[in-house]
């Protein structure tokens, strides 16, 4: 994990030591991961991810604390690291194989198989996972341990690094504090509660749909209605997260309030991926693929979840509150509403290509879930072997086939292997930007429908480009700040790095009227009043 | 078609050629020999310092200019014909244009200190003198020491590049204070303390008697006029101000002083022919209380968003707003809106407040007539522009402003307000005055 900290380059004595002790910690694992069966395990477990996080704590303070605050990217795109280099190339890799093997084949790493005991890194984390849940780890035990611990010790490192800027500080800690809790602590606490006639599924409350795309699988919402009170609350929580707090949080402060303040994908990537922020593709062709995708996935979870609900709606119905038909139909009257509502309210926002892409995916859906509403989807069997090359060979549901796509797809390829492993190549946003079909909705909502904005301040902008730069999300905020123009993008997270690193202070993340938010202008502030008024009215 | 040439491919060119190109359909060519695409002067430091790359400073994408129809010609103007309309290149070529504009900004000054040619020796202003330092100061064990002469904008950029990459800095300053012909006295004495918690050698009050070759024309060692010590360095860093880049004028019947003189619509002595930027100087006098040459990125945006207009068939006066202006100086911002003289003028009086931390201060001016808000500098604290320059056109009063400051904050949220303090410590001043 010391890896991602600074180069090797000019470092001291104390970093190199602290570098070596964090090397140290993760060659305990590396050795786990080869069985090496180590006599006690809580001890060497405590020992390797402590040194990981001393080291990384060590390593931080010696960069940060001996120079005075302010802006430290000096040599970013000088270092091997961090700028796509043998070391960054490197640590792409790795990172990929290791999510490969995660996904793909846990028993590498370790996992029982058919109830046997663990072995290798996965037996090494069981006693951890004893003392939390009372059961033994799994592969995904291991690796929300290691996810919290990257947050937690780059978490402090970045404190550090902006510890003149409450803001930055204020939201780190706050997703520090929402992945050990709310994704780590709580729900393996909660399995505890768990016995023969009570059974709730690993609840991460912040993970709402469609980012936790298997919210409302069969298996999960049945478990749910299962589990009496707690259960249905638990339900209910979730289905009022989507449709009222998401949407209340997002107009009052955007897409921020989850994306750079609670959310567990923003939490790795503002932390461990802060080093390579810097990495992502500014271009408009980037920009371009980046709508076209972002929208894609989201109609495919879309469709995706009606297929798997109306499906199990279909055989199942008197178990729920709806049958299949009133679903598909609340669904498209409720889709019709909302695309209807924006197009009439928000016609003057929407260009033409906003347009017809609304348009277009608009009836793509609606074709999807007329084609549901017809279809039994349990009795139409797709054979995986077409889609994997022959890798899988098991025939499925239609609806199970789409759920199986999505979440091999999306959920492991995109968002893990992806998002996460190209930290070093793509930037540390690559999932958040391209892929996460949450991103989308709230995204557009903020374009729309909120009150968040990145101002502008007057004629300020010198063009520099550090803002563009820092932008983890690819925009190009410099285009909009030498325009004196307010910063209203879909897709910004709201992480406030581009406003910290601005060297003439002219960007300002802030909650304010919905009126002038959007403000475009030909002349900027500070020349002739009545050249301003001419150009700027029309 | 009417075909407009641009010479300078710097903010005040680019801006120019973008707003003709908003409002017609005109042929437009701009000029340079210092690099193909347009980029930001103010982000060079940032280049050496590794936080971009060149690239990165381009505001626009490369394919902007041919889908814009903006022809880029990279070439050296060596001399302008006005007569037949045509400028001689460097390169050999030729050039014919119906309308030209001189936007060629600044060059460092050099004020004939011996050895000021040295490999080694350099301003800072050019992709150029990136290049150079890049190759003269590339690390610490190359460059063992760099000497800076001239305490501006500039001077402190260079010492900051050059710290970054821990290379000791000597930063030779005429004055007796950082910028005090600019900066009153307690912030110019905070920006002094703050050098030297970079760890850099300020040296206050001293100035450059000559730069020493080593035997292979490099800089080896520069003499200090008031000690005479001699200072062992690679590299010289000149940056005691800039003048206007106009050499290659001389030879025309465009009239010059220090720069390419224009009226207030920016027009030369010749018809059809411009200046905008640093390189126009103001004929008569310059507007306001504004100098007539004015080497500042925000009033060369401005002149090419006034120029664009009279190019386009809507002739109008370059009038300038409110005086607004910002630099960094390490880790400390400033901005300043309005006039703030370093020593108040007649019927002037100066508020300043300092915060304990040594890194934020403010100074307010103000009419002692009949209190009108003057103006304002702003270290460490953020402020808005546009609340500024409204309060200045109403004429605000001083006590109206000081209560009023924290409509003005534009801090990042959560930050420490100090609008209190600052307020309690301007009543107090009052009540002891």
């Amino acid at each position: 994990m010391s890896l991602a900290t600074p180069d090797a380059l000019n470092i001291t004595t104390k970093q190199k030591i602290a570098l070596a002790a964090g090397l140290v910690g993760l060659f305990i694992l590396l050795l786990a991961v080869f069985n090496v069966d180590f006599p006690n395990r809580p001890v060497f477990l405590a020992i390797s991810l402590g040194l990981v996080i001393g080291g990384t704590i060590i390593y931080s303070r010696e960069a940060y604390l001996t120079k005075l605050e302010g802006i430290k990217n000096d040599g970013t795109w000088f270092k091997s690291i961090s700028s796509r280099g043998v070391l960054g190339w490197a640590l792409g890799i790795f990172l990929t194989t290791f999510y490969i093997v995660l996904y793909f084949f846990p028993k590498y790493l370790g996992l029982g198989v058919d109830g046997a005991a663990n072995t290798g890194l996965v037996a090494l984390f069981d006693p951890l996972s004893n003392l939390l849940s009372g059961n033994n780890a799994s592969q995904w035990f291991v690796y929300g341990t290691l996810y919290t611990v990257a947050i937690l010790a780059f978490g402090y490192k970045f404190m550090l690094k902006y510890r003149h800027n409450r803001y930055q500080q204020l939201r780190t800690a706050s997703v520090m504090f929402f992945q050990t809790a709310f994704a780590f602590v709580i729900p393996e606490l909660m399995a505890r509660l768990n016995s023969d006639d009570f059974s709730l599924p690993y609840n991460d409350l912040k993970n709402m749909w469609p980012l936790n795309y298997y919210a409302f699988d069969q298996w999960r919402v049945d478990q749910f209605i299962n589990a009496q009170t707690v259960g249905l609350f638990f339900l209910i929580l979730g289905v009022v997260m989507i449709f009222v707090i998401s949407p209340f949080l997002t107009y009052k402060y955007g897409k921020r309030w989850y994306c750079s303040w609670v959310c567990g994908c923003g939490g790795l990537a503002e932390t461990a991926g802060d080093a390579f922020r810097h990495l992502s593709d500014k271009g408009t062709k980037a920009w371009k693929l980046e709508r076209w995708m972002i929208n894609s996935v989201l109609v495919f979870s879309v469709v995706t979840t009606v297929a798997v609900i109306s499906t199990y709606l279909g055989y199942d119905s008197e178990k729920y509150w709806f049958t299949k038909s009133v679903f598909l139909i609340s669904i498209g009257v409720f889709l019709t509403v909302l695309l209807a509502g924006i197009l009439y309210f928000k016609r003057e926002e929407l260009n033409k290509s906003a347009f017809k892409g609304a348009i277009g995916f608009y009836i793509l859906t609606i074709a999807f879930l007329v084609f549901f509403s017809f279809f039994d989807l349990s009795q139409i069997k797709i054979n995986a072997s077409y889609f994997s090359f022959g890798l899988n060979q098991n025939s499925y549901n239609f609806d199970s086939a789409l759920r199986s796509f999505y979440g091999f797809g999306i959920g492991s390829i995109f968002s893990g292997v992806i998002g996460t492993g190209f930290y070093p190549i793509l930037g540390n946003r690559t999932w958040c930007r391209m892929g996460c079909p949450m991103a989308t909705i709230m995204g557009i909502q903020q374009r729309l429908f909120s009150r968040f904005r990145i101002t502008t301040n007057g004629g300020q902008c010198i063009s520099c480009g550090n803002c563009s730069n820092s932008c983890e999300m690819g925009i190009d905020v410099r285009a909009y700040a030498q325009k004196g123009e307010n910063i209203v993008r879909s897709s910004c997270v709201g992480c406030g790095v581009c406003s910290a690193v601005c060297p003439r202070g002219v960007l300002k993340l802030e909650n304010d009227s919905m009126d002038g938010r959007i403000n475009p202008t030909e002349v900027l502030l500070g020349n002739d009043v009545d050249l301003m008024d001419l150009l700027n009215k029309n | 078609m009417e075909h407009v040439v641009i010479i300078g491919n710097g903010i005040s060119g680019v801006t120019v050629a973008r707003h003709i190109r908003k409002n017609s359909n005109k042929k437009i060519t701009i000029v340079s020999a210092e690099t193909d695409y347009f980029f930001s002067r103010t982000a060079l430091m940032y280049i050496y310092m590794g936080h971009m790359k060149f690239e990165h400073t381009q505001p626009y994408e490369n394919s902007f200019w041919k889908k814009n129809n903006i022809e880029l010609k990279k070439g050296f103007v060596k001399s302008i014909e006005t007569a037949s309309k045509t400028l001689q290149f460097e390169e050999g070529d030729s050039l014919q244009y119906d309308t030209l504009v001189i936007a060629t900004g600044s060059k460092p000054n050099k004020f004939g200190w011996p050895g000021q040619d040295l490999e080694g020796a350099q301003g800072l202003y050019s992709k150029q003198d990136l290049d150079s330092i890049e190759r003269n100061a590339p690390d610490n064990k190359t460059c063992k020491r760099a000497v800076i002469v001239g305490g501006g904008l500039i001077g402190i950029e260079l010492a900051e590049m050059l710290n970054s990459r821990s290379i000791p800095v000597t930063f030779l300053v005429r004055e007796n204070s950082f910028w005090n012909g600019v900066l009153p006295e307690g912030e110019s004495a905070m920006i002094n303390r703050h050098i030297k918690n970079h760890h850099i050698d300020l040296r206050l009050g001293f100035n450059l008697k000559e730069i020493k070759s080593d035997e292979n024309g490099k800089v080896k060692s520069v003499v200090i006029t008031e000690t005479g010590e001699e200072i062992d360095c690679n590299v010289v860093g000149l940056t005691a101000g800039v003048s206007p880049n106009i050499d290659f004028i001389k030879s025309s019947t465009i009239e010059i002083n220090r720069g390419v003189l224009v009226n207030r619509h920016l027009e030369t002595n010749i018809p059809d022919v411009y200046a905008i930027g640093d390189c126009a100087e103001q004929r008569d006098s310059g507007i306001g209380e504004r100098r007539p040459i004015e080497a500042v990125w925000y009033t060369g945006r401005m002149m090419g968003e006034t120029l664009a207009q009279t190019i386009c068939g809507n002739r109008r006066e370059y009038k300038p707003g409110h005086w607004f202006n910002s630099a960094k100086f390490l880790d400390i911002e400033y901005q300043t809106y309005g006039w703030v003289y370093a020593k108040p003028r007649e019927n002037e009086a100066h508020f300043h407040w300092k915060h304990e931390d040594d890194t934020k201060c403010i100074t307010v001016c103000y009419d002692t007539t009949n209190n009108t808000f003057l103006g304002i500098n702003t270290f460490g604290i953020r402020m808005r522009h546009e609340i500024f320059d409204r309060w200045l056109t109403e004429k605000r009063d001083v006590d109206y402003v000081m209560k009023n400051l924290p409509q003005a904050n534009f801090d990042p949220e959560f930050y420490k307000h100090f609008e209190k303090d600052i307020l309690a410590a301007y009543t107090n001043q009052l009540q002891t005055a």
